[in-house]
């Protein structure tokens, strides 16, 4: 099947290209991107889509999404542009073990839908104590290891933990997250928090914890990634360690980059993060790192139902959803900030799939034609009402987002239109 | 911030529907509950102590934390303005069966609660309540804090007030010490939010690092009135020249391990002495929320000392919970 896609807008991150192009599918890959003038042989009587005033970039790659009920999920992910996301262990059960994640996979195979990649638990149930059997886990599909939000409080069991997965070369994806420090923290240990009177989660929690981490992965050759980073603090020890050398990656939340703790405002538990929003300074560092390309960006899309956000706010599950709020957050983010829209989908797409070890998350010739097809200028509004999720639990319920998916492509396959 | 957040004590109007904290109150407001206060405190001073503003009201006392004082100040506060008073125990009814905070409201509502008077062990608690009620469309029930966690007292705060007021008359060039574990006091938090709505000069947090929030300087940043905060880890120096001392309470829980090592080091260092309140104004007065731990926040000297005004703080609290009551009530009629 062959598709011709014309007079759109290609940003393609990985190759810096943003310019008005035609773009050529064949067999579910990409065959050609052109001049708009050009179109090459064999494409006279393809599928013509005229993509005049769309933009088309490759499919969002998310490195967090949350699937509770998996098929909605993955067409929230459809709708949302995203063809490739990765899968945290903390499931119910937790993917401890290869028969939970050949189902998982199988299911999302099943779907068409986007492609779905788990990461193991790195240890069983995510108690923190016995390892998984992360070679079995790795055959069944598991592209890395982590503990989601889960604390590892032995120091011990994380040396060994990365020492084992260091063994066979897989990634450890690690929350850096001092779980004494955090204990029954329920927001940034800042001004707001003292106001209100809730129980604070320092700064050193996370810091604290990504020194350790940090130094047992020099120690091990773990290949380490870090997760959902929250402050500047945080930012100047993982900056100060790739400056000596150390490969690691790391990522940020996307409402990190936007939203800071005077979200809270009166208690709202659409505000409460894992995590948590931190102050305008650490959201500040947070932006110039991502923009610089120190962290990657994912949704951390965390479906919650209203009965686990109407309680107290300590008492309420942190999270936001984020599938189909990921692209128009991004290009918020690119507006506000002034980056290149190049450089911000970078990070939602070959940044994400370097981390994911993957060849996606481009446009070259010859890769999987994984599409997202936007319309840069549509404006909508964020509610129960528009979004496929299952969960509604956003900070952003009521608002105007601009950029809306049209088209989405999964190996030359649609598999969204709106 | 991603939504226009409206304060939801204030209708639309801007009256005070639900009193849920001081924090974020207009200066007129808190004036208002005093004023108010004043004109009902003669009552308890007559044969009949009575007025009929809240005949046919139902006023339910909801406290899933356990409290004797507040809550027995609150039924006389309701009965005194002729409500009919329901006292409910949920600590130990229906939240240990499983039923969900809002579900107990919504049974509460079906009984034609007009007023809940809420005491719960989280933050926030008594805005999930308003809230909900908003949203559910019954804003003519309303909402009184009868403190939340470490968050807010906010009754406590404007007895004490009251309290200040009736001594020292002004608040403005008033410098007020507040003492103790400010980290986990509720009351501290009020007091805070009303000393700098009303405008005293200075409001001093005296107490060991382990017992203060961060970031304490800025807890009068959402006031004009100039008022500084100023943090002491040394009482003395803190104590200096004050005209209010407020010590607040020290829980059991909190006197040994990682915050404190013992109850006697604690006295040593932040326990209010006669020696150590002479450092402050010869006319200053000295106030507890209580209940008071002798001996640890509080030498007997001094509680029993004529600076201390922690009886008419009591009798004060009864005036002050009519006012809150008969104002929300009234709100948008």
């Amino acid at each position: 099947m062959k598709i011709a896609i014309k007079n759109a807008r290609v940003v393609d991150p990985r190759s810096r290209l943003d310019a008005l192009r035609n773009l050529f599918l064949a067999d579910g890959r990409i065959a050609a991107v052109t001049e708009v003038s050009v179109v090459p042989e064999g494409f006279a009587d393809a599928r013509q889509i005229n993509a005049s005033n769309l933009l088309v970039c490759p499919g969002l790659i998310d490195l967090c999404a949350r699937l509770p009920d998996l098929e909605n999920e993955l067409a929230a992910a459809a709708a949302g542009g995203i063809t490739t996301l990765a899968c945290p262990p903390d499931t119910t059960p937790p993917l401890d073990e290869a028969r939970l994640v050949e189902r998982l996979r199988h299911r999302s195979e099943q779907s068409g839908l986007a492609r779905m990649f788990p990461l193991g638990a790195l240890t069983q149930g995510l108690v923190g104590e016995k390892l998984t059997e992360m070679v079995k886990l790795a055959n069944a599909g598991c592209i890395a290891f982590s503990q989601a939000s889960a604390p590892l409080p032995d120091t011990l069991v994380l040396w060994r933990a990365l020492q084992y997965a260091a063994t066979f070369g897989f990634s450890v994806w690690l929350r850096p997250k001092d779980a004494r420090l955090a204990f029954e923290g329920a927001a940034h240990d800042g001004a707001v928090a003292a106001r209100l009177g809730l129980p604070g989660i320092p700064v050193s929690a996370e810091t604290v914890a990504i020194a350790t981490v940090l130094q047992l992965a020099r120690d091990t050759g773990a290949r380490l990634h870090l997760t959902r980073i929250s402050s500047a603090e945080g930012i100047a020890l993982i900056r100060r360690a790739r400056e000596e050398g150390q490969a690691i990656t790391c990522d940020v939340g996307i409402h990190h980059l936007h939203l800071d703790e005077s979200e809270i405002g009166y208690f709202d538990t659409n505000a409460r993060f894992d995590p948590p929003l931190r102050s305008a300074a650490d959201r500040a560092a947070l932006s110039a790192a991502a923009a610089e390309g120190v962290l990657a960006i994912c949704s951390d899309h965390t479906p919650v139902s209203d009965d686990g956000k109407h309680l107290p706010f300590a008492e309420a599950l942190p999270g936001a959803v984020g599938l189909e709020l990921l692209l128009p957050l991004v290009l918020r983010w690119a507006k506000q900030e002034n980056i290149p829209l190049t450089t911000a989908l970078a990070r939602v797409t070959c940044d994400a799939a370097a981390i994911l070890g993957l060849d996606a998350g481009h446009l070259s010739p010859g890769a999987a034609a994984d599409l997202c097809i936007f319309d840069p200028q549509a404006s909508w509004q964020a509610g129960a009402q528009t979004l496929r999720t299952q969960g509604k639990n956003t900070p952003f319920s009521g608002q105007t987002l601009r950029g809306r998916v049209q088209m989405t492509f999964i190996n030359g396959q649609l598999v969204f239109s709106r | 911030m991603t939504s226009a957040q409206r304060n939801p004590q204030l209708n639309a109007n801007g009256e005070l529907c639900h009193l849920l904290s001081i924090g974020g109150l207009p200066r007129e407001i808190v004036v208002h509950i005093l004023d108010t206060a004043e004109s009902f405190f003669e009552i308890s001073d007559r044969d009949v102590k009575k007025v009929p503003l809240l005949r046919g009201k139902s006023v339910f006392n909801l406290f899933f934390e356990n409290s004797t004082r507040t809550r027995t100040t609150f039924e006389i506060a309701a009965k005194r303005l002729s409500a009919d008073v329901i006292n409910l125990d949920v600590a130990r009814s229906s939240t240990s069966k499983g039923e969900t905070l809002l579900d107990t409201i919504d049974n509460l509502v079906a009984m034609h609660a007009d007023t809940f008077v809420v005491r719960h062990a989280t933050s926030g608690a008594p805005y999930l309540i308003a809230e909900h009620l908003a949203r559910t469309g019954r804003d003519e029930v309303h909402v009184v804090n009868a403190g939340d966690g470490r968050h807010a007292h906010p009754t406590q705060g404007l007895l004490d007030m009251y309290t200040i007021r009736h001594y020292k008359k002004d608040f403005s060039g008033l410098k007020v010490a507040v003492v103790g574990d400010i980290l986990h006091s509720r009351v501290a938090r009020s007091d805070i939010d009303a000393l700098s709505t009303l405008g005293v000069e200075e409001i001093r947090a005296i107490g060991p690092r382990t017992l203060l929030p961060p970031h304490l300087e800025e807890m009068n940043s959402a006031c004009v009135s100039g008022t500084r905060v100023r943090v002491f880890n040394d009482m003395s120096e803190g104590l200096r020249d004050c005209d209010v001392v407020i010590m607040l309470r020290l829980q059991n829980e909190r006197m040994t391990g990682a915050l404190l090592p013992s109850a006697r080091e604690y006295f040593r260092c932040y326990g209010l002495t006669p020696e150590k309140l002479a450092l402050a104004k010869a006319d200053a007065i000295v106030m507890h929320p209580g209940p008071m731990n002798r001996g640890i926040e509080i030498d007997s000297a001094v509680a029993d000392g004529n600076q201390a005004v922690i009886l008419p703080q009591v009798s004060f609290g009864i005036a002050v919970r009519m006012a809150v009551l008969s104002i929300v009530a009234g709100s948008g009629k």
